[in-house]
């Protein structure tokens, strides 16, 4: 018997596969396809205190092997999120991370304030949005800023604290381990790299805030590395995020060092490809008589230090 | 459960104007009583691995017991990509998506089109019924007008080099006065015009095109604005009332 169990810094999920923050609404879209309940978990919208707008002008621009997005955070502020999407999303009996994103360390710290006192399962601290001036990316490129920022957070808040870290942090091993110490539970990576396109007849750049997220199967590799070189630097659990698309990338993180992955552009190319991915780890684990994702966790370079 | 991707196997993919295709697609293993979508609602298409990574969205042409028919224009590596299959070949689809036109209309209805915004029309103009007059505008090569006309009671035509019909914006010959409900669908700039020309005067409805990832609501890569907040072109639209929109240069 397989058992496709994974404790993420104590709460427990079916299998280690989450629908990636941004990428999957609140679940009520992509429900219309799938039961929700086979997913390890969902990641919400990034949510800040009061709603945003998002930005305006082009958000999608499509690459090779994957999209540039600048939405902008664009959600309808924690409390419409709590009174209005949350109801919906207890419902699905799978685990909810609620995503975070902030300009301030007071705006992060209401946030929490106001989702400690909900049913929510885990908090993903978004210090990586490059789509939004002072949208938490700043936090998330210095060490330093970070370590300042989790810590406060860390003070107040009631959950399990997972740090999403973007990959344009200066240094991804020494950002992972100042969020370690300054209390982070867990850690998710990657976040959307900084990239940017031109439009060559107008002589501009397709986005508005000129700068925007590179996400999908393009960025796969680099995004493995670093779960590879953070897993091995830090010892708390790892969410492995960045273009995985089925279950061979999705094993690739774990083996890397992940204890649960997100997908994320991959459910844009097909409304229930979670499915195929847990489907896919459930048979490969069948076939290699792997027991649990534990024995197979990790098992890259364990005890080589690159 | 709504199904996720089904196969569709290609019955004919015919240019009829440059870069413009008709394209008509049986959709496997599904029964002949099965929606297959309502006017100015579109479909995820896809026919390919995962280059280009994202699915196109096209609106819905025409529907018939086993059949729906798309008419696309080759906009960029998808489109053209579609448009080298043959017969027999197979797409993918998803949908039908978004929201349509309101089929509960009746009175003089003025249809605009322009370019390959006329892709909805012939369903529109079967499905309702009302007395219509239908503009379409033109660059230069005229399409699709022939199936079309039958359905309606006038057609004015406008190409930009005056090749045939009106020479200019076909915003130029449609007086909104006769009208007591106007339905467009062509380039931003000339919907934004027709909305112009309409105010306080016959109200419109507007079936935007924005560049999708998803198409069904969760990425918010669609979204406009409009007067009461931001709207996802994918679910609250494609068919938006005029007056609610807010235009960007």
């Amino acid at each position: 018997m397989i058992n496709t169990k994974v404790n993420l810094c104590g709460v427990e999920l079916k299998n280690p596969v989450i629908a990636a923050s941004g990428t999957f609404g609140f679940g009520r879209e992509y429900g219309e396809y799938f039961p929700l309940s086979k997913l390890g978990g969902i990641c919400t919208k990034g949510l800040t205190l009061n709603k945003k707008d998002g930005n305006q002008g082009i958000r999608i621009y499509e690459v090779t092997g994957g999209l540039l997005n600048s939405i902008g955070l664009q959600n309808p502020g924690i409390d419409s999120f709590i009174e209005e999407e949350l109801p919906f999303m207890e419902k699905q009996d799978t685990v909810i991370l609620a995503n975070v994103g902030g300009s301030t360390i007071d705006e992060y710290i209401k946030s929490i304030e106001k989702l400690n006192e909900t049913n929510i399962d885990i908090i993903e601290l978004n210090i990586s949005c490059p789509n939004v001036k002072q949208g938490g990316m700043a936090f998330g490129i210095k060490s330093e800023i970070a370590y300042k920022v989790v810590s406060e957070v860390k003070d107040v808040c009631k959950k399990p604290l997972i740090v999403k870290l973007s990959p344009n942090a200066e240094n991804i091993v020494q950002m992972a381990e100042s969020c370690k110490k300054a209390g982070a539970d867990g850690l998710s990576l990657v976040n959307t790299f900084s990239g940017m396109a031109i439009d060559i007849n107008t002589r501009k750049p397709v986005f508005k805030n000129t700068i925007a997220g590179l996400s999908g199967p393009c960025i796969k590799p680099i995004a493995l590395r670093m779960v590879y070189e953070v897993s091995k630097a830090v010892d708390i659990p790892i969410i492995g995020i960045g273009g995985i698309l089925d279950y061979k990338d999705a094993i690739e993180f774990i083996m890397a060092g992940a204890h649960a992955i997100q997908v994320g552009s991959g459910n844009f190319i097909k409304p229930d490809i979670c499915l195929d991915i847990i489907h896919g780890i459930e048979k490969f684990m069948e076939d290699e008589e792997i027991k649990s994702i534990e024995e197979i966790r990790g098992i890259i370079g364990r005890d080589i230090i690159c | 459960m709504k199904q996720p991707y089904v196969k569709g196997i290609i019955h004919s993919n015919n240019q009829i104007s440059t870069n413009i295709y008709e394209l008509k697609i049986e959709i496997k293993g599904i029964a002949s009583n099965v929606y297959y979508g309502e006017p100015g609602q579109f479909y995820m298409i896809r026919g390919w691995g995962l280059d280009p990574f994202l699915s196109r969205p096209i609106s819905i042409c025409d529907v018939s017991s086993d059949m729906i028919t798309f008419l696309y224009e080759i906009r960029g590596k998808g489109t053209y990509i579609i448009s080298k299959l043959k017969k027999g070949d197979t797409l993918e689809l998803l949908g039908p998506l978004g929201n349509g036109f309101n089929m509960n209309l009746e009175g003089n209805i003025a249809i605009i089109s322009g370019g390959i915004g006329i892709a909805p029309m012939i369903y529109l103009t079967k499905k309702l019924d009302a007395n219509i007059d239908f503009y379409c505008g033109f660059r230069n090569e005229v399409y699709y007008v022939e199936k079309i006309k039958n359905h309606v009671n006038n057609v004015f035509i406008s190409t930009e080099d005056g090749s045939i019909g009106h020479k200019g914006f076909v915003t130029e010959l449609f007086i909104p006065e006769r009208y007591d409900l106007v339905l467009t669908c062509g380039p931003i700039p000339m919907m934004r015009r027709v909305v112009e020309i309409c105010k306080e005067k016959v109200s419109v409805y507007i079936s935007m095109e924005s560049r999708m990832a998803c198409g069904v609501g969760a990425c918010l890569g669609c979204t406009i604005e409009t007067i009461s907040g931001m709207k996802r072109v994918c679910k609250e639209g494609p068919v938006f009332l005029g007056e609610e929109v807010v235009f960007h240069d």
